[in-house]
């Protein structure tokens, strides 16, 4: 089933799709982006209980949601270098890392921000807000285990394995607002529900999550090309390219 | 439009500080990326090329005191 998918082992065929996909999508993601911020900010309506301080929905929401996709993303990646033995995996899940611990940040920022006007704390220690730090901390522990081994392909086994164990987190921060008692509110889309926000609020937040999603796999893919040319430095088609880069600078 | 002045705009209902301060960050974080990302790659096709350069020096040097030791 997953057979197409073995092409891409091959750091060469993996560089290359790299960079077939990543003007679409930094396409999609600046069109989005920019669409749904200024939707968002400007023409959607007030919230009749939180005022103008709900749109930063728009960027938490977007942050918050794809923070937990981005380490699922990871963790496949994860699985399938410990699985099949792929190097290109563990390059793959060590190039999305630093951009989810991003995205959790942004997500934990715009969560201090909201909370300082709403809840009147930019922190409380709610179970929500907690796993969502500790996804904060996974996210630094496989960066820095894996900074932690000269050998990379160790390097990326050991940060596997924690990549893998730190799952557990996941569907522990999707569901703590209905398994605690907690501040935080509970979920704005869900899929099985009516979503619980007007349509004129709706749509630009939608777009956002696309936009967001577009960026995060741009910039990995950006980063999974940084990570390819590093390791692979000694492969002739590595020197070729960077060489043929150098001529076109100089034109 | 949700707003009738640039200034109340500006002001967000009175939660300015708090909704640009959150867009400000995030989009200063996702541009940190974007040029991360675009430098790691200059930085690292200048080392791979001077890397070359100095693999093409050491071999010259070792013919050239090939040729040097067959002539004496």
């Amino acid at each position: 089933m997953f057979m197409w998918l073995h092409q891409y082992a091959k750091t060469e065929a993996a560089y290359s799709l790299c960079n077939r996909l990543i003007p679409w999508f930094a396409a999609i993601s600046m069109g989005c982006l920019v669409t749904g911020t200024v939707w968002g900010l400007l023409f959607a309506p007030s919230d009749y209980q939180q005022g103008d301080a709900f749109r930063i929905i728009y960027i938490h929401v977007p942050a918050a949601m794809l923070s937990m996709s981005t380490y699922i993303a990871m963790a496949v990646a994860a699985l399938v270098g410990l699985v099949w033995q792929w190097r290109t995996a563990f390059m793959a899940m060590i190039a999305i890392a630093p951009v989810g611990a991003a995205v959790t940040f942004i997500a934990l920022f715009t969560g201090a921000a909201w909370g300082k006007p709403m809840w009147g704390a930019w922190w409380v220690w709610d179970a929500r807000l907690t796993s969502e730090l500790i996804l904060l901390f996974l996210y630094c522990g496989v960066i820095a285990l894996y900074c932690a081994f000269d050998d990379k392909q160790q390097a990326g086994k050991a940060a596997g394995v924690m990549a893998l164990v730190g799952v557990v987190n996941v569907p522990v921060i999707h569901f703590s607002v209905q398994w605690w008692n907690t501040l935080h509110q509970g979920a704005t889309i869900t899929r099985l529900d009516k979503p619980a926000i007007a349509t004129q609020m709706l749509w630009p937040l939608l777009i956002n999550i696309v936009g967001m999603a577009a960026f995060i796999f741009t910039i990995s893919c950006v980063r999974l090309k940084n990570e390819i040319i590093r390791r692979e430095q000694r492969r002739p088609w590595v020197q070729q390219l960077v060489h043929s880069n150098e001529a076109k600078n100089e034109l | 439009m949700n707003f009738d002045s640039f200034a109340e705009f500006i002001a967000m209902g009175g939660y300015g500080l708090y909704v640009w301060l959150s867009f400000g960050v995030s989009f200063s974080v996702m541009l940190l990326l974007v040029i991360a990302g675009w430098y790691e790659r200059k930085i690292l096709d200048k080392e791979i090329r001077q890397e070359a350069y100095r693999q093409q020096r050491i071999q010259v040097a070792r013919t050239q005191a090939a040729q040097r030791k067959d002539t004496v």
